[in-house]
């Protein structure tokens, strides 16, 4: 087999990456036997499989992903909120109150009204219709305070890290607690003020930098120093 | 077009253009991608004289409603040209020729851009010619693309675009007005060169069958210049701080 360098590429649409007959994931085509990037980032060649980690793009819900929505209006038995992305999440009442519930528009409004945000997972997507969410587990639910931040949702692997490196080392050095949705939205809550401004500005940081390498080391060397 | 009458010496005993341009060049091409904050995507381009500014929203909801279709999103572009874009005020309701280079746009896109990727949604491209100068459908096209990669809309490749034509018996490489005024030809050709496909060509004026590929040739040769300042400008936008590889 043909041996492949590891090492990530920039790429841009239409750019050329393999010719090896490789499992295509995300932001690759196929055209002939040559694999083309579809969007603007960095080549990812392992040994089975190629990709393009984007740089820029839009949120398409997946199933399981994690997502913070806000509440824009109910109707009829379900709520709809927007999950920054082309499509609105649908949360249906009986997700919430129960299954075989009919809850009256007063008591729906009561639990979540327009507005509300919350942290929620995709039950399911297709093509045809708007995307499923759940709230129905335990760390899912209404989001009742903290800073709500945005940023490319195709930075969000970055922030978190690899096994979580990236926001482990925020949270440990600002004593904030960060919820992160796939969507890109966060949420940040902190008791201290000093704290919660390092923590967005280490945010803003991933989302302006996602394409350097060791990022997790400044974002160290930013947290330790004492301004903001 | 069509050898109307004029002053102006389209092409010199020494071979050059009006512009002191030689006939295998193109104008001078400057792009920059994500200019705008309140788009999903944008480039400013400036071809020669032309200068244009292309703005992308979405993929986002299709209104009215029914235009939606549930296969596959879809391209909506509008070509407009500013009042002031021209030597006399241009009236600013669409006229016949910006709905029909609207369309020749999204046609010349349409190949490039994954829209199955996005059903029921719309993909809107905006594109306001602020300076006219001869050629702004090839200038508005090259920038459409790079703002559309810019939004993060899937392309199997970027669209660049560059004319060709005739002016004095001669082939020559990016008409400008005066040439597109007084010339005999004009060729708009969009391109997307990796894949080796063309998906915008118009012909206005008469060429015979071995100028007609002579100057096919030589849009191509223009195209493919005009796609390294896309690459740059988007490289700069996305790749300049840090390591390059």
């Amino acid at each position: 087999m043909k041996k492949f360098e590891s090492k990530k590429r920039h790429v841009l649409p239409g750019d050329f990456i393999t010719t090896a007959p490789l499992r295509l994931q995300d932001n690759v085509v196929l055209e002939g036997k040559r694999v083309i990037a579809t969007s603007i980032g960095l080549s990812d060649v392992s040994a089975d499989s190629v990709r393009v980690i984007p740089l820029t793009g839009v949120y398409l819900p997946k199933i399981d992903d994690l997502v913070i929505g806000t509440i824009q209006y109910i109707f009829g038995n379900s709520w709809f909120a927007d999950i920054n992305s082309c499509y609105q999440g649908m949360l249906l009442g009986q997700d919430v109150f129960g299954r075989g519930s009919y809850p009256t528009a007063s008591e729906m409004k009561e639990r979540l009204d327009k507005g509300d945000i919350i942290f929620a997972k995709i039950a399911n997507s297709d093509r045809q219709r708007e995307p499923l969410i759940s709230i129905a587990d335990q760390s899912l639910g209404k989001i009742d305070s903290g800073e709500l931040v945005k940023i490319s949702p195709t930075k969000i692997p970055r922030l978190i890290g690899k096994h979580g490196s990236m926001i482990q080392t925020i949270e440990a050095s600002t004593n904030a607690t960060i919820t992160v949705g796939q969507n890109g939205l966060i949420v940040v809550s902190c008791d201290e003020t000093n704290g919660l401004l390092k923590a967005l500005a280490a945010i803003r940081m991933v989302d302006e930098q996602a394409h350097l390498v060791n990022l997790t080391d400044k974002v160290k060397k930013m947290l330790e120093s004492n301004g903001v | 077009m069509g050898g109307r009458e004029t002053d102006v010496v389209l092409l010199d005993e020494n071979g050059i253009r009006s512009d002191g341009r030689k006939v295998n060049e193109t104008r001078k091409v400057t792009i920059k991608a994500g200019v705008l904050k309140n788009a999903s995507g944008s480039a400013y381009i400036e071809f020669g004289g032309n200068k244009i500014l292309a703005g992308v929203f979405g993929p986002r909801d299709v209104h009215p409603k029914h235009m939606s279709n549930p296969d596959t999103g879809i391209l909506r572009v509008r070509y407009h040209m500013e009042p002031f874009s021209v030597g006399e005020r241009k009236k600013p309701a669409p006229s016949r020729r910006e709905i029909e280079i609207s369309k020749v746009i999204k046609e010349a896109l349409e190949p490039a851009v994954m829209l199955e990727k996005f059903p029921r949604t719309a993909v809107d491209v905006y594109l306001e010619i602020l300076q006219a100068d001869g050629g702004t459908r090839c200038a508005a096209l090259d920038a459409a693309s790079v703002a559309l990669a810019d939004a993060g809309i899937p392309m199997r490749d970027l669209v660049c675009a560059c004319a060709s034509g005739k002016a004095a018996d001669t082939l020559i490489l990016d008409v400008n007005n005066e040439e597109d005024q007084a010339g005999q030809a004009d060729m708009p050709i969009g391109y997307m060169p990796n894949l080796g496909k063309i998906t915008l060509l118009q012909l206005d004026g008469v060429l015979t069958a071995d100028e007609y590929k002579k100057c096919i040739e030589l849009g191509l040769e223009g195209c493919k210049q005009v796609y390294e300042i896309q690459k740059n400008a988007l490289r700069e936008k996305y790749f300049s701080s840090g390591d390059k590889d």
